[in-house]
């Protein structure tokens, strides 16, 4: 293994551990705030628990959350000197900011959790309220970073290769910003939402209490399903961000070789780097040309129009891309199914078959967005600032990275491991549960 | 000094050392309360760990959020320098981030997690290994980048005449930033036990946590001074500006703060020893600009040539004052509400 290679896994697998606890802490917070606002509004003891278990695993995930991000703040000088050496004037802002955030989620946190008997039913309520907002605008932040390492603006650069006449404003409002803040803060509530509701739904299968596993399930898909709904959506408006900005990586995610007007969506297939072809695919006629340009007889630009050596691993985009949309679309439709039969008949807790659908789909979002996050990221490659600067520029120039990254995967899957087994012991304490 | 000698690099370098003034009497107490878990002993070896428990628990993510401001303001302000770091230092700070990570972690299980005592207990000790190793290796860092070390290897790296050995071992495996690591753990424990000690509830209690204050002090006496003697011999420059004419008056003050927490701890005024405690250990945070400045690494990059250009810099200053307008009473109110009682 390279270290170039060596240090973009670990910069992977640390992104890729930190994600879920960062969509648990954006959208977490929110359901437990409703939880505790049912529970003040009705009296019904049932959301007083709801509240308190919630906030419990919260807690859990929300300390990892903040751990692996401390790592990755470290990682962008330990990994990316040259990148942080450049971009750091442009992109600090946002992480700056971040930085705010971050204190005011983890001071409500502190106070909401554990400040039930010290604080008045107001207070606590509003402190929920504010680590819920501090963590969406987490994401908003980071991710304003992320686009315009998609899209980047706000600088000019000189002959010896630095960033000059910077903008750190404008690089916050790069053209890719309000699409992917979007579909990620969306995806946040979609994950979270629909992998609680999938928890709920199995302990209700299995027969447990129903005043407190369907009310949990009611709540979580309130948070969850509408995202889960409008997910396919706000991915096709950044799809065609993508088109417009970033030819190449469109062009990587729908295995699409040949510069041609009329071009096929793709589902399936398999991209061979070396015939330069996709095969196996299902296609679409003028599907491509219409989605991302909105008129069936807009020319694509193909993977061929580059030299192979800007060009992304074709095979891992395109893979990636087709699990975020078919599993998306899997989620979207199990979400309007729930909506139905609630709107229908109210109560949900007794559809087994939707509740069976709805265990099925639980893991899908966070799998999305591991995919989505890869499509972005290997889709972007051989660029970490597309167009301006290198992957392979902005290493450390430090031998031997395997070391550190296979210390950091071991950590992770060990973290990971207990993480779930103690979420899980959570879980199953809650069978026993009466109201 | 000239007028234009303090400008806008200065300002944000010091908001930067304020922010990790603040972690070090925050972040460093929870991280002081660590290594009192892994030490607790006697009869009260329960009650000790639960005040430790208790007093950590709602305010240490926030505390922990310093850090994270050092490093964002670091890496916006004086990207360079933050590059040259993160290389030199690859090993010592992936240790010290291991230890963020299993210290942060440990501490929810155990506080989540089946109430089991082998569960509780072997959270407990990964709990406490890991406070008292992180600062060590804090410490050290520090340590590097006050010796010259780290600037060295960086040039060293940059001449192209260089090993692994000696540009990312040899800086920080030395006998003067090991000794920095024992002046950090000593001054996070010291922290600790005076916090602990006013907010413990019950007499023996806090007698527990006098005598672990006064061994903290003594710790804190030795690890000093020996890194002084090491640095006369391995880091002249170090001792150079230490003992100079100019930093007398401030090597003064530091000692009056000492011999005063010291006063107060054994006359147990606890109020007292708190303020007098934080000045002491602040003072010694001041001590290592002091020797530095005007170097963000020493002795190769200052302030000014690797600080970025000035819009982001004037960005920075207006969020930084528009953060705190937010953050302050933020904390406040965390405070007041988790605050001991005091007597
Ligand atoms: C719950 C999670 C989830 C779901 C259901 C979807 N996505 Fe997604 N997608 C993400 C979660 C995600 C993400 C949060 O992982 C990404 C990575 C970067 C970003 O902004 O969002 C992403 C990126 C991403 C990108 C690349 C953006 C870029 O590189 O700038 C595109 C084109 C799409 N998505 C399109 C879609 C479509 C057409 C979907 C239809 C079902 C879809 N996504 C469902
Ligand atoms: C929004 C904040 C993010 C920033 C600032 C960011 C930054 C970076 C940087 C600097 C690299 C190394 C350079 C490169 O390979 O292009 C990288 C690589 C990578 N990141 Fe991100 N990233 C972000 C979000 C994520 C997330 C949430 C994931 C989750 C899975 C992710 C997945 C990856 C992957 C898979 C790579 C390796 C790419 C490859 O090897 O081809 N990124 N990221
Ligand atoms: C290079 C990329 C990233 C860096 C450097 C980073 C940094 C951090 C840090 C330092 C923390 C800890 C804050 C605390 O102590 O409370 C954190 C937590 C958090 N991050 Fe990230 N992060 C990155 C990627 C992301 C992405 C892509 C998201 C998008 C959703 C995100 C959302 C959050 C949220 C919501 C939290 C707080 C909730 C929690 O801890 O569970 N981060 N991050």
């Amino acid at each position: 293994m390279t270290d170039l290679l060596a240090a973009r896994s670990q910069m992977a697998i640390s992104l890729g551990f930190h994600i879920v606890f960062a969509e648990i802490g954006i959208a977490m917070p929110l359901m437990m705030v409703l939880a505790e606002w049912r529970w003040r509004r009705t009296g019904e003891r049932a959301y007083y628990d709801l509240a308190r278990r919630w906030a419990k695993g919260t807690a859990v995930l929300f300390a990892v959350g903040a751990v692996s991000g401390t790592v990755l703040s470290f990682e962008l000088g330990l990994l990316w000197p040259g990148f942080m050496r450049h971009a750091g004037p442009l992109i600090g802002m946002p992480f700056s900011l971040e930085g705010f955030a971050f204190f005011l989620e983890a001071i409500f946190l502190g106070v909401y959790l554990y400040g039930w008997e010290r604080v008045s039913p107001r207070a606590h309520l509003a402190a929920g309220i504010v680590v819920a907002a501090s963590g969406a605008a987490s994401a908003v932040f980071v991710v304003l970073v992320n686009a315009w390492m998609n899209t980047p603006v706000g600088f000019t650069l000189d002959a010896a290769g630095n960033f000059v006449n910077i903008d750190p404003v404008t690089a916050m409002r790069s053209p890719a910003a309000f699409q992917q803040v979007l579909h990620m803060l969306l995806a946040s509530y979609a994950a979270t939402g629909m992998a609680v509701a999938g928890v709920h739904a199995w302990m209700l299968l299995r027969g447990a209490d129903r005043a407190f596993h369907g009310r949990a399930l009611l709540l979580a898909l309130c948070i969850g399903a509408p995202a889960a709904v409008a997910q396919p959506f706000s991915g096709d408006l950044s799809a065609r961000v993508v088109a417009e900005t970033q030819p190449v990586k469109l062009a990587a995610l729908e295995g699409q070789w040949q510069t041609m007007r009329d071009a096929p969506l793709r589902i399936g297939g398999w991209p061979d780097a070396s015939r330069e072809e996709t095969r196996y695919a299902i296609e679409i006629p003028d599907g491509l040309s219409l989605l991302a340009f909105h008129d069936p007889h807009a020319e694509v630009r193909g993977l061929r129009a580059v030299p192979p050596e800007d060009r992304p691993p074709v095979a891992v985009v395109h893979l990636a891309f087709q699990t975020m949309v078919g599993l998306g679309s899997a989620m979207a439709i199990v979400a309007l199914w729930a909506a139905l039969v609630a709107w229908r008949r109210r109560d949900l807790s007794g559809h087994r078959e939707l509740l069976r659908a709805l265990v099925i789909v639980g893991p899908f979002g966070f799998i999305c967005t591991e995919a989505g996050w890869i499509v972005t990221e290997v889709g972007r490659q051989p660029w970490v600032v597309q167009g301006f600067m290198r992957t392979a520029h902005a290493v450390t120039p430090m031998p031997g990275l395997v070391a550190p990254m296979t210390t950091f995967t071991v950590l992770y899957f060990g973290l990971g491991a207990v993480v779930v087994a103690l979420v899980a012991s959570l879980v199953r304490e809650t069978s026993g549960v009466r109201s | 000094m000239r007028a234009d000698a303090f400008g806008l690099p200065e300002i944000l370098a010091a908001a930067i050392v304020l922010a990790l003034n603040a972690y070090v009497l925050t972040g460093g107490a929870d991280f002081g309360g660590g290594v009192w878990d892994l030490l607790a002993r006697g009869p009260r070896r329960g009650a000790q760990r639960e005040l430790i428990a208790s007093q950590i628990g709602p305010i240490w993510e926030a505390n922990h959020v310093w850090l994270i401001l050092v490093v964002v303001l670091l890496f916006t302000a004086f990207p360079p320098a933050f590059a040259t770091l993160g290389i030199v230092l690859h090993i010592p700070l992936s240790l010290m981030l291991i230890g963020i990570v299993l210290r942060g972690s440990s501490f929810v299980f155990r506080s989540y997690g089946p109430r089991d005592d082998a569960t509780q207990q072997r959270w407990g000790v990964v709990f406490a290994m890991a406070s008292a190793i992180t600062p060590i290796l804090l410490g050290i860092v520090v340590g590097t980048i006050a010796s010259g070390a780290a600037g060295d290897a960086g040039e060293r790296l940059a001449a192209r005449d260089a090993t692994f050995a000696s540009v990312y071992l040899a800086p920080w495996l030395s006998l003067f930033p090991l000794a920095m690591g024992a002046l950090a753990l000593a001054m996070f424990a010291f922290l600790a036990a005076v916090y602990l000690a006013l907010a413990a509830d019950d007499a023996a209690l806090r007698e527990d946590f006098r005598r672990r204050a006064l061994g903290a002090a003594a710790a804190i006496f030795i690890a000093a001074f020996g890194g002084l003697a090491v640095a006369h011999v391995t880091a002249p420059r170090v001792s150079g500006v230490l003992t100079g004419s100019r930093a007398f008056a401030f090597q003064a003050v530091t000692a009056v703060a000492a011999i005063g927490a010291l006063w107060a701890v054994w006359t147990r005024r606890w109020r007292t020893a708190r303020i007098a405690a934080a000045l002491q250990v602040s003072l010694i945070l001041w001590g290592w600009v002091l020797v530095q400045y005007p170097f963000v690494v020493p002795p190769t990059l200052t302030l000014r040539e690797v600080a970025a250009p000035r819009t982001t810099l004037e960005l920075l200053l207006g969020a930084l004052i528009g953060g705190a307008l937010i953050l302050f009473p933020a904390l406040a109110y965390l405070f007041r509400i988790f605050a001991p009682k005091v007597r």
